[in-house]
């Protein structure tokens, strides 16, 4: 016998900049409360046991598995998911745009959890090198690309990166 | 793939985390950092009837100098451990091993005690702890006891621990003068579990090995110290012959199992040629200080 559903518990939290409020069972994964009850489906789900890294989602500004946390857990936090990288519907984030640039993607389903990772990667290392890419990205499954791309993409992206910051300095948009 | 139905309580402090597994017992499970459970979890292989969520217990969280040695709280991230100069400069094997456990995006959230707690035979944290004699302090309703890390260890995902306690705090002992240490493993893809992992402590006083520390991980139940290899290093040089002999007696020592990722010869192969290339790396770094 089944045990009686237990009760919902509420949550309050910060998606992508966008207060959220909603009452949630104690079973539902993070990754599923992104996708049904918010809507973003941005967020892929490939192995929901930690493995493949589509689900990546920045916690309180860190990349964590989605589908190895509780939605309820998220109370009090500050999410951000793929769908809150661009600055505006016209532009793309610079990693997405180096992604773009490099093909580091194919059928696009990997991708979502690669930007979530590399966004913050290149937030701490700057300027990775080669070893450090290829280890960052060890966390992620693609079947299509066989990474060289992807690698490529993230090389450009810390230069992209860098260029926007100098134009910032600069004062020039 | 989704965890069945349970009862979840997110605690504040570990007395409550306490009196939630004194009134709840074997159906109570500990939800540290959730990076094993939680896929335990999706995978439908673990039941519990009431989760219990350690994530708010700040208390559990810290990296200190105690005893002239290092103490971590059992609920401190894999990520903030790796990171940590104090652990860099004075644990110097947790900070070489921790990179080895999963990806960032697990060490994010992944806890040290849930890893000893969950006591994977191939995971790197048990295999560093038992290397470096860790004493562990266990609370439960009579109290406090401290564990050293090799009697914790009882087999396969199962530990000292009763289901009534909580493991709190980790205290790894300072490295006598003269010693370097050093992790070696493999694993099919980065961040998966070694097929076979090597912690070395080797201990100088001039050429001489006066100490010298062994474990093992992926090859037994739980994490192996082989005495006798490490008894046939000391009060000699460390040199190409006494590793040899060494790696002999460690491959002669253990009873690895094969399964699909690796056969056992294999496996006690790379037993002897990682216990080469550990101490070696840890007599380099001996000899540097």
């Amino acid at each position: 016998m089944s045990p009686a559903a237990p009760a919902l518990v509420a949550v309050r939290l910060r998606v992508n900049g966008r207060e959220r409020v909603e009452s949630v069972p104690p079973r539902l994964l993070l990754s599923d409360f992104l996708r049904y009850r918010l809507g973003l489906t941005g967020t892929h789900v490939g192995c929901e046991h930690g493995v493949c890294g589509a689900c990546t989602v920045q916690l309180d500004g860190v990349p964590v598995r989605s589908c190895l946390m509780l939605a309820v857990q998220t109370d009090g936090a500050e999410l951000t998911t793929v769908e809150g990288l661009a600055p505006g519907p016209d532009r793309l984030h610079p990693v997405q745009e180096a992604f773009r640039q490099e093909h580091g993607l194919q059928c696009g389903f990997c991708t979502p959890g690669f930007l979530m990772t590399v966004t913050a990667f290149l937030r701490d290392h700057p300027i990775p090198s080669d070893q450090e890419i290829r280890r960052e990205l060890a966390g992620h499954l693609c079947r299509c690309t066989g990474y060289q791309n992807i690698v490529r993409a993230v090389r450009r992206a810390s230069v992209l990166l860098a260029t926007e910051k100098a134009r910032e300095r600069a004062g020039t948009p | 793939m989704k965890p069945p139905v349970f009862e979840y309580v997110a605690v504040a402090s570990a007395e409550e985390a306490l009196a939630e597994l004194a009134a709840h017992g074997d159906d109570a499970k500990l939800l540290a950092g959730g990076q094993s459970l939680m896929p335990l979890l999706n995978m439908r292989l673990a039941a519990p009837g009431r989760l219990v969520d350690l994530n708010r217990v700040g208390s559990l969280s810290y990296i200190v100098e105690r005893a002239g040695g290092v103490a971590v709280g059992a609920m401190t991230r894999q990520r903030a451990i790796e990171r940590s100069g104090l652990i860099g400069a004075r644990v110097p094997l947790l900070a070489e091993a921790l990179p080895w456990v999963g990806h960032t995006a697990i060490r994010n959230r992944g806890t040290i005690g849930g890893s000893l707690a969950h006591a994977d035979p191939a995971a790197e944290l048990p295999g560093v702890a038992v290397c470096l004699d860790a004493r562990f302090t266990v609370r439960g309703p009579a109290g406090e006891r401290a564990l050293a890390a090799g009697d914790f260890f009882r087999s396969y995902l199962a530990t000292a621990l009763a289901p009534t306690e909580l493991l709190t705090d980790v205290w790894f002992p300072p490295l006598l003068p003269g010693s370097g240490s050093a992790w070696i493993e493999f694993a099919r893809r980065h961040g998966d579990y070694a097929l076979v992992g090597v912690a070395a402590v080797v201990t100088l006083a001039g050429a001489t090995v006066s100490a010298a520390r062994l474990a093992l991980v992926g090859v037994d139940a739980v994490p192996v110290r082989p005495a006798a290899a490490e008894r046939l290093l000391v009060g000699a040089p460390l040199s190409p012959e006494s590793m040899a002999a060494a790696a002999d007696s460690v491959q002669r020592s253990i009873e690895p199992s094969g399964d699909v990722h690796a056969t056992a010869a294999y496996r006690r192969h790379l037993a002897g040629v990682f216990t080469v290339r550990a101490l070696t790396r840890a007599g380099e770094r001996a000899r540097r200080l």
